[in-house]
């Protein structure tokens, strides 16, 4: 178990957690229609940023806004601190070079890791925080989730045909296909408490990660790995102590299928979810970590929902690769 | 922590458990005479891109042809699949780029699939039917591995297929693979 000790969001809805957290409650979208952003693609609609970002820079505003709303203050040029990007394609297809550029930035010496497990990636970096600082490795973890759209990767995914022309609608009978967003998103994991606080801190109690071993671009018919991954979330709880489910919701035929199949047969089906892409569109490296953050943001504007002085949630994503990712995090009053 | 068995590939040389395998051809030609020596019926290799092709080699080698899998109880199944490497599907995305750029823009699908350095963790997943856990860490040099891979299997009894998978041109990879089983 690990604490939850700063968290921000940049995306083009908003600077910080707390801007684009009131922006998804306001009902407003980053999507629209590009026609000319990238040569040769087809007009596509996506929440891209105003002005192209440079991404280690991108990174670096999203640590340091995290770092101003910290409960306790985190050195993070200090040795038992370590930086884990979350991307999948990086700063033009080069991975670790903007994570070194980031730790150099704050000073930090340990050599960063990038988590590149397509779109799991952001559920998976904060597993491999939360088991560094568990070992005893590291005492902080900052963990930051950042793509940025490109056009390697519209034409991808134009080529797959999983782009929806229109505003994407997850578990909808009319859904046509995810949308493509861009944002950086870090949050800051302590393995200490800090000193007592009448606030609820958040934890991360446990991560899962499973394959569905059935294909290594289309989701498993029988939800396998996410099911897997739903179960060991459970491990030890009931359904009911699950206050909200935080789905992947991509609005492709085949994902939303598949993960409505896995929450059924984990038993989850009356938790309330949250699906944020019609806001963000699929951020990719970072979906994990800013969908993660406006999940404790949600769940912290319903704290009278609080039984046993306690809030749980879930957070789900699947990707390419047959990759299924799950974590578990609790909102509680210090004691 | 035991190394239950180990096999490093270069372009030119393949050795498993410190014995050489004499091969003939080298870089991806390489590749392909390991695959028709030691496994040739999964016709699905000669989709994949050269980095999943390096660790399926690998893979295969290790847990069909190192003897681990003489073992009776079963332990040395992994569990799980997890590889790092420098330049994580940059050899791939070259190749998929060169179909989209302008003047002949044909955006491929099924290289598009493969700029993305965990498919070859999904690969040896679904040939050994692995449901455990998949990952993919990008990282300056092998030994970056070793803080992570103690945390994943901290006190955990465990088998896993782990190393370094790296590809960064058709004819420049190399791959140092162990299957490792914690029992403490």
């Amino acid at each position: 178990m690990v604490i939850v000790n700063g968290h921000s969001i940049i995306s083009p809805l908003g600077e910080g957690s707390q801007a684009n957290f009131e922006a998804v409650q306001a009902g407003r979208s980053g999507l629209r229609l590009y026609t000319d952003r990238f040569a040769d693609v087809e007009p596509f609609c996506a929440s891209l940023f105003d002005t192209p970002q440079d991404f280690v820079e991108l990174c670096v505003r999203s640590v340091e806004l995290a770092v101003s709303s910290q409960n306790s203050a985190v050195s993070l040029q200090d040795a038992g601190t370590i930086f884990i990007l979350s991307t999948t394609k990086g700063d033009q297809l080069d991975l670790l070079r903007p994570a070194q550029a980031i730790a150099r930035h704050f000073g930090n010496p340990n050599p960063p890791i990038v988590v590149s497990n397509a779109c799991t990636s952001g559920v998976c970096a904060q597993i491999t925080a939360m088991r560094l600082l568990e070992a005893g490795i590291y005492r902080h973890a900052v963990v930051v989730g950042c793509d940025l759209q490109s056009r390697f990767i519209v034409s991808g995914f134009q080529a797959f045909k999983a782009l929806s022309p229109e505003p994407c609608l997850p578990f909808s009978p009319e859904r046509k296909g995810l949308n493509l967003g861009e944002a950086a998103a870090t949050i800051i994991f302590r393995r200490q408490p800090s000193a007592f606080s009448s606030q609820p801190v958040w934890t991360l109690e446990a991560g899962a990660i499973h394959n569905d071993a059935n294909h290594i671009s289309a989701p498993s018919r029988t939800g396998e790995g996410a099911y897997l991954c739903l179960k060991d979330m459970l491990q030890g709880l009931t359904p009911a102590d699950i206050d909200l489910l935080g789905v992947h919701g991509t609005a492709t035929l085949y994902n939303d299928d598949m993960e409505k199949i896995a929450i059924e047969r984990a038993g989850l089906q009356d938790v309330p979810v949250s699906a944020l892409k019609p806001f963000f569109g699929h951020t990719m490296g970072a979906a994990g970590v800013l969908e993660t953050i406006l999940c404790m943001m949600q769940m912290e504007n319903e704290k009278w929902k609080m039984d046993n002085g306690q809030l749980q949630i879930i957070k789900m994503l699947s990707g390419f690769g047959g990759v299924n990712a799950a974590i578990r995090l609790k909102l509680k009053i210090q004691n | 922590m035991k190394v239950e068995s180990q096999i490093e590939i270069t372009p030119t040389s393949v050795v498993l458990n410190g014995q050489a395998i004499a091969v003939e051809a080298t870089g991806e030609k390489m590749l392909v005479e390991l695959y028709r020596r030691f496994v040739g019926d999964y016709p699905k290799f000669f989709k994949m891109d050269t980095l999943s092709r390096l660790g399926f080699i690998a893979a295969e080698l290790l847990l069909k042809h190192s003897g681990a899998s003489e073992h009776s109880d079963k332990s040395c199944q992994p569990t799980a699949v997890i590889l790092a490497n420098r330049s994580a599907s940059i050899k791939n995305d070259r190749d998929y780029l060169a179909t989209i750029s302008e003047g002949n823009y044909y955006p491929s699908p099924s290289l598009f699939v493969y700029t993305l350095p965990n498919i070859v963790t999904g690969e040896i997943a679904i040939r050994h039917h692995i449901q455990g856990e998949t990952a993919f860490y990008i990282l300056e040099k092998p030994e970056d591995l070793e803080p992570i891979l103690l945390s994943t299997f901290n006190f955990k009894l465990s088998t896993a297929l782990a190393g370094w998978c790296e590809c960064s041109e058709p004819n420049s990879f190399y791959a140092k693979m162990q299957l490792i089983i914690w029992n403490n």
